[in-house]
């Protein structure tokens, strides 16, 4: 009982911040702008943005299956150091995470234009200047580098408390260094990739500020269609039905994910 | 505190005229204006807002918006007030039209007095009872000398120039963007028509691939910095660009282009209104609207303001155009709510045409349908080991 009771400022907290404005979300989505009827417009007005969600959710899990990769290796890395450097590393890996998230993204913006420093460098080699900027790469390369410290640091904390007995008791019956990976630390990692998919998927499938500064013309994400409901077209009702339709898809990606978590599939990976 | 007295003293005793209270509490006024839109100080110019707080003691809490949109979301969503706000004509006309504006009381605004009469009785407030104009100006074309053709100026068709294709910024509003789209295909820029609206639309996508991104005031940077060499903007901001880069030449389309006025007004729910009053009145005084207007390059409502300023700038043909110039010129009007919603809606499928991108779809498909074809394996697998185990047990 005196468990459930610690609960209750976080149950007040998640009621008051969460649910009532999820419910609220949901008014708007189901509702006329004008007149404040019911109304399925807004819900089956979301097949014109269909083709962008998805794209959407291509450029998300692209940035994802990168974070991962690049992640891995390093929270391993990391996790294997002594402790003074592990202390060391992790906070190099935090340290961009205290520089404002807009400001990075105008960092990578300085660093990639047409007459940006890169393409400087480049034209002063006496090279053609690359296109760097406005593409669907550009916008990945802003995701990946946002969001891999989120990817880090659930992998790195699950790789550090794999009981090393384990790893040793493998050794001692014969398995070799890649299988102790296949077949011990990887299966033991799984949760970690897991929250780490989670964590840079579900901000890099709704990001707006990436794909304006980073993207073309014509990388409009999911995010920006919100944005623009919200901040200049006025009209919160689609904005929300929109917000609505990607926190579903949002469920079933994480559902799908977390399906891979399961101990009885993990074993025969 | 101690400092602060004095001065405030000193302030009230100088402009007794002004209608403040001498209490110890300093009065504070919001106040929601367009980006890179007042003098602050920069290389020498006056820095109105401090200015105005040593004259009346009366502090300012400055805040900007990057489009009139953007400031009517930001007012309808409520959760913040204003006392003085300074849209664009046709968004006052708007605010007028939902009931959005307080009326002002025009004897706390004795400079008023001093605005010229062609500023007076506008479309978008007739009878002169809202608004109070701040600057008015013109759109045109900015370019960049070094890299664009002399010959391929003069009309709105340089935005469509596949020649310069990914070199071209658009505006990131739908009244803006449509106004260059109508005037070029020979439509009133204040028309209502769907149909003629849906051509206007229908440009714009045409230039989509062509346009670097849609921005507002990020112009500034990217034309100083030649990321980007041919932008439709407000006319005055092509003064102050042209004083970072001296390359940018401006010049007024054919076809004719859009003349505004940025009105200053009092929205509803205002916390100080004689406050707010006594700083649009402040704005408005011939000496304070030169020499801010000196700095932003926009055009002064008030012709005495002009020798406050620099006489290269009030001399200056693009901020004050001939008469003739200005004959091509239109103002926004009011366009009805069902109007201006279709727009809106039209501008959303103008930004996200193109957007569709089948390589994503096909991958997205075959990533879910190699997920759905590894649980359906793994499952019968994991059914068949079930029940190898079951038959062992058994033995």
């Amino acid at each position: 009982m005196k468990s459930k009771s610690l609960a209750a400022p976080y149950l007040v907290w998640m009621v008051l911040f969460t649910v009532i404005p999820l419910a609220i979300v949901a008014y708007y989505a189901f509702t006329d702008s004008q007149t404040g009827q019911f109304t399925l417009e807004n819900v089956s007005n979301i097949g014109n943005y269909m083709p962008i969600l998805i794209k959407s959710i291509w450029l998300a899990l692209i940035s994802s299956v990168i974070c991962l990769i690049i992640g891995y290796p390093v929270a391993y890395f990391i996790a294997g150091c002594d402790e003074i450097l592990q202390r060391f590393l992790y906070m190099l890996v935090m340290l961009p995470m205290c520089i404002s998230f807009l400001l990075r993204t105008l960092a990578w913006v300085a660093l990639t234009e047409d007459t940006g420093i890169i393409n400087n460098i480049i034209t002063a080699l006496g090279m053609e200047p690359l296109p760097l900027i406005r593409n669907n790469g550009a916008v990945v390369l802003g995701m990946v580098y946002n969001y891999l410290p989120y990817m880090i640091m659930p992998l790195y904390t699950v790789i550090m408390k794999i009981d090393r007995n384990l790893v040793e008791a493998a050794e001692d019956l014969g398995c070799n260094g890649t299988n102790v990976f296949k077949r011990v630390i990887f299966p033991l990692s799984v949760p970690g990739i897991i929250s780490g998919f989670t964590m840079v998927f579900v901000p890099a499938v709704s990001t707006f500020y990436i794909s304006q500064k980073l993207g073309s013309s014509g990388t409009t994400l999911i995010g920006d269609v919100i944005e623009s409901q919200f901040k200049t077209a006025y009209n919160p009702n689609l904005g929300a039905a929109l917000s609505l339709v990607l926190m579903v898809m949002i469920f079933i990606c994480i559902g799908v994910m977390n399906r891979f978590g399961d101990d009885e599939e993990v074993i025969t990976l | 505190m101690k400092k602060i007295i004095p001065v405030l003293l000193s302030a009230v005793m100088l402009f007794t005229a002004m209608p403040v209270k001498a209490n110890a509490e300093p009065v504070t006024i919001n106040v929601y204006n367009w980006g890179q839109y007042i003098s602050d100080g920069t290389d020498g110019y006056i820095d109105v807002n401090k200015a105005f707080t040593e004259a009346t003691g009366i502090e300012v809490n400055y805040m900007t918006f990057d489009s009139n949109e953007t400031m009517y979301t930001k007012l309808k969503t409520g959760g913040s007030t204003y006392d003085v706000i300074i849209p664009s004509d046709y968004m006052a006309a708007r605010l007028i039209a939902e009931d959005m504006l307080e009326e002002l009381d025009y004897s706390n605004i004795p400079n008023y007095a001093y605005v010229d009469e062609a500023y007076k009785n506008t479309t978008y407030d007739p009878d002169n009872k809202y608004t109070v104009p701040y600057t008015w100006g013109t759109v045109g074309v900015i370019y960049n000398k070094k890299y664009v053709d002399e010959a391929d100026i003069g009309s709105w068709d340089l935005l469509w120039n596949s020649k310069y294709s990914g070199k071209i910024l658009m505006f990131d509003n739908p009244r803006d963007a449509f106004a260059i789209s109508e005037l070029l295909l020979g439509l009133s820029i204040n028309t209502e028509d769907e149909a003629e609206l849906r051509s206007a639309a229908y440009k714009l996508i045409e230039q989509k691939p062509l346009v670097q991104s849609y921005v507002m005031d990020q112009i500034f940077d990217k034309m100083e910095r030649e990321e980007a060499w041919i932008a439709p903007y407000y006319a005055g901001d092509y003064l102050l660009m042209v004083q970072e880069n001296p390359d940018l030449g401006f010049y007024f389309p054919e076809e004719g282009f859009n003349l505004f006025i940025d009105a200053m007004c009092i929205p509803k729910g205002c916390q100080n209104k004689e406050a707010a009053e006594a700083y649009i009145n402040f704005l408005c005084s011939a000496e304070i609207s030169g020499q801010n207007l000196d700095y932003l390059g926009y055009s002064t409502p008030v012709s005495d303001a002009k020798q406050y300023m620099n006489p290269d700038t009030a001399a200056s043909e693009i901020a004050y155009p001939t008469s003739e110039t200005l004959e091509n010129g239109s103002a926004f009007c009011y366009l009805q709510t069902e109007t201006s919603q279709l727009m809106d809606s039209l501008w959303l499928e103008v930004k996200t045409q193109g957007s569709v991108d089948s390589y994503a779809i096909i991958c997205m498909s075959a990533v879910a349908a190699l997920l759905a074809s590894y649980f359906v394996i793994h499952n019968i697998r994991k059914k068949k080991r079930l029940a190898n185990r079951c038959k062992k047990w058994k033995q």
